[in-house]
């Protein structure tokens, strides 16, 4: 017999209604329906979620953490940026 | 809540879920991957907590003088004396949810099978003119149709795979098929409650789940031939004669599984009498 893994798999959950997909994990399975399902079993059993995304993680491209210099540091000193200068009201949720 | 067939009728329903909830508990931690093994302990925690319901609601009866000896031999029944201190011959399951666990193909062949039915029964359930049966049958069909459809995938997964799972898969279906048969005979306890329209009427889902059976077992190359529904099954390997169906546990004449599976999983209460923790 010989060992065979399942690809890998990012999972996605959604909380609620219109928020964002959130990365909650990741886990094995054979497909993209075996995927949602076991995300579902592995991610949403304190109901945590109303919508799964999943996506194999192979697929996922990330930025070189040794190119953080020059990718983030630029950003330090643009408080501009920042939409800090404006009073939110207090019913205001989510920002 | 009355008769004695109305408790015996309950207790069908929540040993077949206790039994095949204990079976599939079996497989905790010892599951072929991590995530199946959560999948299928989820099934297992979803068929326990029906069979609470059902052990709470047959307690109830059986306190109000309605259960006869069933509800154990002494004081009180409560859900935990219905599950903990009932011999085999006290339970009321079907065969199929007491046959073990066999290798992982078994064990899902005997969750589809088993669902399929379930799924037919619950909706139809939820017409019955018990409001308790009515509601805890709206409850769980939900749950139901998410374990017919993780199993099918399974089923069709193994079945149509390789070589090797394809064997095992119809190995599985020749251990199991014969104990189908049962899911629709009515016992005798039944037949006054189908009449009454508490009972499912039992002919009334055996076509759905043939049809639903038969497609999942012809996509699975389990069968040849989708035409009969899942008849053709019976009937695997040309032999013309469909399989001899075992009946007998709805009326508490059970296979030997079943008695090893209640000593250990009523070992704790039978050592230790009303221990908690």
């Amino acid at each position: 017999m010989h060992e065979q893994q399942w690809p890998l798999w990012e999972v996605f959950i959604r909380s609620k209604q219109g928020l964002d997909h959130k990365h909650a994990g990741s886990l094995h399975a054979a497909d993209a329906a075996m995927a949602i399902e076991n995300a579902r079993d592995v991610y949403t059993r304190r109901m945590e979620g109303v919508s799964i995304w999943v996506v194999e993680s192979k697929y996922i491209h990330a930025s070189n953490p040794d190119e953080a210099s020059s990718l983030y540091d630029p950003a330090n000193d643009k408080i501009y940026r920042h939409p800090t200068f404006y009073d939110l009201p207090d019913e205001l949720k989510h920002m | 809540m009355a008769s004695t067939d109305l408790v015996e009728y309950v207790l069908q329903l929540a040993d077949n879920a206790l039994v095949l909830g204990h079976r599939n508990s079996e497989w905790t931690g010892h599951g072929p991957i991590l995530e199946q093994d959560i999948a299928l302990s989820n099934i297992a925690l979803d068929l326990i907590g029906q069979a609470r319901y059902l052990y709470q609601y047959a307690a109830r009866g059986i306190n109000e003088g309605a259960g006869g000896v069933l509800g154990g031999r002494h004081g009180e029944a409560t859900e935990d004396t219905l599950a903990y201190g009932r011999d085999a011959w006290d339970f009321r399951n079907c065969l199929l949810v007491e046959q073990d666990n066999g290798d992982w193909g078994k064990t899902i062949l005997r969750q589809f099978l088993f669902s399929a039915w379930q799924y037919y029964f619950y909706d139809r359930l939820r017409g019955s003119r018990d409001r308790e049966l009515a509601a805890i049958a709206e409850k769980s069909v939900k749950e139901v149709a998410y374990h017919l459809r993780w199993s099918g995938e399974w089923v069709v997964r193994l079945g149509d795979g390789t070589e090797e799972s394809h064997e095992r898969m119809e190995r599985a279906f020749d251990q199991l098929w014969r104990f189908t048969g049962e899911l629709f005979v009515p016992a005798t306890y039944e037949r006054s409650l189908i009449t009454a329209g508490i009972a499912v009427d039992l002919t009334l889902i055996r076509s759905l789940w043939e049809e639903k059976v038969g497609e999942v077992l012809v996509e699975a190359r389990l069968v040849v031939d989708g035409g009969g529904g899942a008849a053709s099954g019976g009937e695997r390997g040309g032999a013309g004669a469909a399989v001899w169906m075992q009946t007998g546990g709805k009326e508490g004449r059970h296979t030997e599984h079943l008695g090893y599976l209640l000593a250990e999983m009523q070992f704790l209460q039978r050592t230790y009498p009303n221990c908690e923790w």
